[in-house]
């Protein structure tokens, strides 16, 4: 008897709750600053590319830098939920749906931002018509479209236990989300047949998906390594970028729970204990993601070959040298530092933690993009004088910010639609725990 | 610049002329647009002809009339190539003093926008002590281009004779051929390009890269229609000092239009060079090092600022 109160109990905290005051603003804000995007998109369909600030010789700027960093937000579904499950980590349960909608939120936008960035988006089909495999660029659409299919389903799978326990609150999701619910999750019966299949499943799924998800990174890292230009040049480069994004895949996991916390008051389920251990985490990858930096900044330094000579000097001690040490500083060393203390791992500073990882880690996109374009290896003349320099013009900054704003919309509803943490696997481990307690 | 070729070409006229006669005859009408107001009085004067057969025919003068233009070149003829030719380009940089007759002319040819050069002249200096020169940079047409391995829609393209070009119309604008080419030959078309009606309204052709469009991406072409038409690219036929050289490698010829090399012979005399050969791109151009300059560089300076600003 006791034990059915406390289930309905557990159940109750988690269901997907209406927005409040507070969320009505905060998605009204947020699709606010999207259609702001879509006014600006609009603008760059109507007069072409002409309305960035990209010229010739920075013909990539803030939409490619925003690109690679979703694609590298993306990284954390993997993290969280493939490697923690297979390496059998029990504590990060709580999490992985977190880090799944995240994922699957970030490759979306992934995507509509590689589409924004193209000169004439209306062509965009003759990608798959007239696509050569030698192409990068077609390497990407390939593991980008395969991510996103395992993300969706590595989200869908362990939701169908979640949708038959929602499925009998008809009452509290109103009419429209029952119908919803019972069109994707009504064949779920809960049979165990219908569970050995889904773990079958979704260990097969949590297995490929992290070849997967390094190849996503490692052929977007290879859209520069495979060119000449000074600072791409490198084989470092697809593990410098794996390394980055699960820095930031971390940071936004960190900043994404400690909100929901918040707002759902969930202390109960995301205790002090998981912000500690992603601290952790984060110090291990922030080391890892260090150590990949030096590798990639110190020998061209000490060799300062011509070529690249301008392009370090820009960035150590020329224009981009503040944006540079901010993100080296901010994204990297001071978070390693706070979290080694143990204060520095208690849910609010590692939050604070969470948000420099990320800003950093969107400045470090920025930097791996631009400033190599502005060092071409043939001198820049010949043009009209504002191709010398880039900053990237209001339409850009709103389709950006409007992009992010999708991300964090989309992550949004889908809290608002599906139990942010996962309702049935709470209820099996608080039984399981339940059962030792009595035993011992 | 190469006499069979020529020759060839008046032959091939000469059969689309005749073979223009038979349909007009048939029909009353001249078959060429230009000719079609009006039926043709027969003027009495009777011009020998070789007709498609090789048989030698005799046609009244007044239905010659001129044609338009070379037959338009199909998107798949214009990605093939010329056959048995490889092109090659030589830049004498001791020619150079940056006049810019050779950009002007490009420029006006492909109809392109203002700011927007495919052939720039660059100042050069290799270091501190040594002497600067200037350097006219054209695509380099290389053997293992860059921009097109990386292309993933086959818009860009190497044909058979060397010269690497652009379909506009299948351009998707990912800019990716920009990021690779390590000579940053490649143009964009940021806006709406600003054309001439009659231009702007003709079909794209690879070979012209006329009319350039929104959101794709332009370089130079070699000027591959002259070169189908056995004529030199507009920059070498304008620069007046001689400075580009342009032939076909399979006949070891090169020409300025006014002198006329062995093309291995000038390469090996003047120590001829590629840009950035470590990076084995392996280009199409050569250049001849600005030793004995006919020009002191400081006399391109002054065009350099009033084409800048």
């Amino acid at each position: 008897m006791e034990k059915s109160i406390e289930n309905d109990k557990i159940i109750n905290d988690l269901l997907p709750q209406k927005f409040g005051k507070a969320g009505k603003i905060w998605v009204g804000t947020l699709i606010a600053i999207c259609l702001i995007g879509l006014f600006a998109y609009i603008r760059q369909l109507r007069y072409g590319l002409v309305v960035t600030s990209m010229r010739d010789y920075v013909s990539w700027g803030i939409y490619i830098s925003n690109f690679v960093f979703f694609v590298a937000i993306s990284l954390v579904g993997s993290l969280i939920t493939a490697i923690f499950r297979l390496a059998g980590v029990k504590w990060g349960a709580p999490l992985t749906r977190i880090a799944e909608i995240i994922a699957v939120a970030a490759i979306i936008f992934a995507s509509i931002i590689i589409i924004v960035d193209m000169g004439s988006p209306e062509r965009f089909y003759f990608l798959f018509i007239y696509g050569r495999i030698q192409s990068p660029i077609i390497w990407d659409v390939i593991v980008i479209g395969t991510y996103f299919f395992i993300s969706i389903l590595l989200l869908y799978y362990p939701l169908l236990p979640d949708i038959k326990i929602l499925l009998r609150f008809k009452e509290r999701s109103g009419k429209r989300l029952y119908k919803f619910y019972n069109f994707i999750g009504s064949f779920w019966k809960g049979t165990p047949e219908q569970f050995k299949l889904s773990e079958k499943a979704i260990n097969i799924l949590c297995i490929s998906i992290i070849p997967v998800a390094f190849t996503i990174h490692t052929v977007t890292s290879w859209l520069f390594a495979t060119t000449y230009r000074p600072g791409w040049d490198s084989t470092n480069f697809g593990a410098y970028f794996i390394a980055g994004a699960f820095l930031v895949g971390a940071g936004s996991v960190i900043v994404a729970m400690y909100i929901f916390r918040r707002a759902y008051n969930l202390e109960k389920y995301i205790t002090e204990d998981h912000f500690d251990k992603m601290g952790r985490v984060l110090v291990l990858l922030a080391l890892l993601y260090t150590y990949f930096n030096v590798n990639e900044f110190l020998t061209p330094f000490f060799k300062m070959k011509k070529s690249e000579e301008g392009y370090l000097n820009d960035l150590f001690t020329g224009h981009f040298s503040i944006v540079f040490w901010f993100a080296i500083f901010i994204g990297i060393i001071l978070p390693i530092i706070i979290l080694l203390f143990k204060g520095g791992r208690k849910p609010l500073p590692v939050f604070i933690v969470g948000i420099m990882v990320v800003v950093g880690a969107w400045f470090k996109r920025y930097l791996i993009v631009t400033p190599t374009l502005l060092h071409p290896f043939m001198p820049m003349h010949d043009v009209p004088e504002n191709f010398h320099s880039y900053f990237p013009s209001w339409e850009e900054w709103a389709i950006t910010l409007g992009s992010l704003a999708g991300t964090m919309l989309i992550i949004t509803l889908l809290a608002r639609i599906f139990p942010i943490i996962p309702i049935e696997e709470t209820l099996s481990e608080h039984h399981e725990s339940t059962i030792k307690n009595e035993n011992a | 610049m190469n006499q069979e070729n020529s020759s060839r070409r008046d032959f091939l006229i000469g059969g689309l002329v005749a073979a223009g006669v038979v349909s007009g005859c048939n029909t009353h009408k001249n078959a060429f647009e230009a000719g079609a107001q009006g039926d043709v009085v027969a003027s009495g004067k009777k011009v020998k002809l070789l007709s498609v057969d090789g048989d030698i025919i005799e046609v009244d003068e007044a239905f010659l009339k001129p044609i338009p233009h070379m037959p338009a070149v199909s998107n798949s003829d214009a990605r093939l190539g010329i056959p048995g030719k490889k092109f090659v380009m030589v830049i004498d940089l001791s020619r150079c003093k940056n006049l810019k007759k050779c950009q002007a002319a490009c420029n006006h040819a492909h109809h392109l926008n203002p700011g927007q050069n495919w052939i720039k002249v660059d100042p050069m200096q290799e270091a501190e002590h040594t002497a600067p020169f200037w350097e006219p940079t054209t695509c380099m047409h290389c053997d293992e281009p860059p921009c097109v391995k990386v292309c993933p829609v086959d818009a860009t393209f190497k044909r058979q004779d060397g010269i690497v070009l652009v379909d506009s119309d299948r351009c998707i604008g990912c800019r990716f051929c920009m990021a690779a080419c390590p000579y940053s030959t490649r143009v964009f078309n940021w806006e709406q390009p600003m054309l001439p009606e009659e231009i702007a309204e003709k079909p794209y052709s690879p070979e012209t890269s006329v009319p350039q469009k929104k959101g794709t991406v332009g370089k130079c072409d070699f000027c591959a229609d002259m070169t189908r038409m056995g004529m030199l690219p507009h920059c070498v036929s304008a620069c007046p000092n001689g400075t580009f050289f342009f032939g076909d490698l399979n006949e070891d010829t090169v020409t300025n239009g006014a002198d006329t090399f062995r093309f291995s012979d000038l390469i090996k005399d003047k120590s001829g060079y590629r840009l950035m050969e470590d990076l084995g791109t392996k280009p199409s151009v050569y250049y001849l090092p600005p030793v004995s300059r006919n020009f002191p560089f400081e006399s391109g300076l002054e065009n350099d600022k009033t084409q800048n600003k």
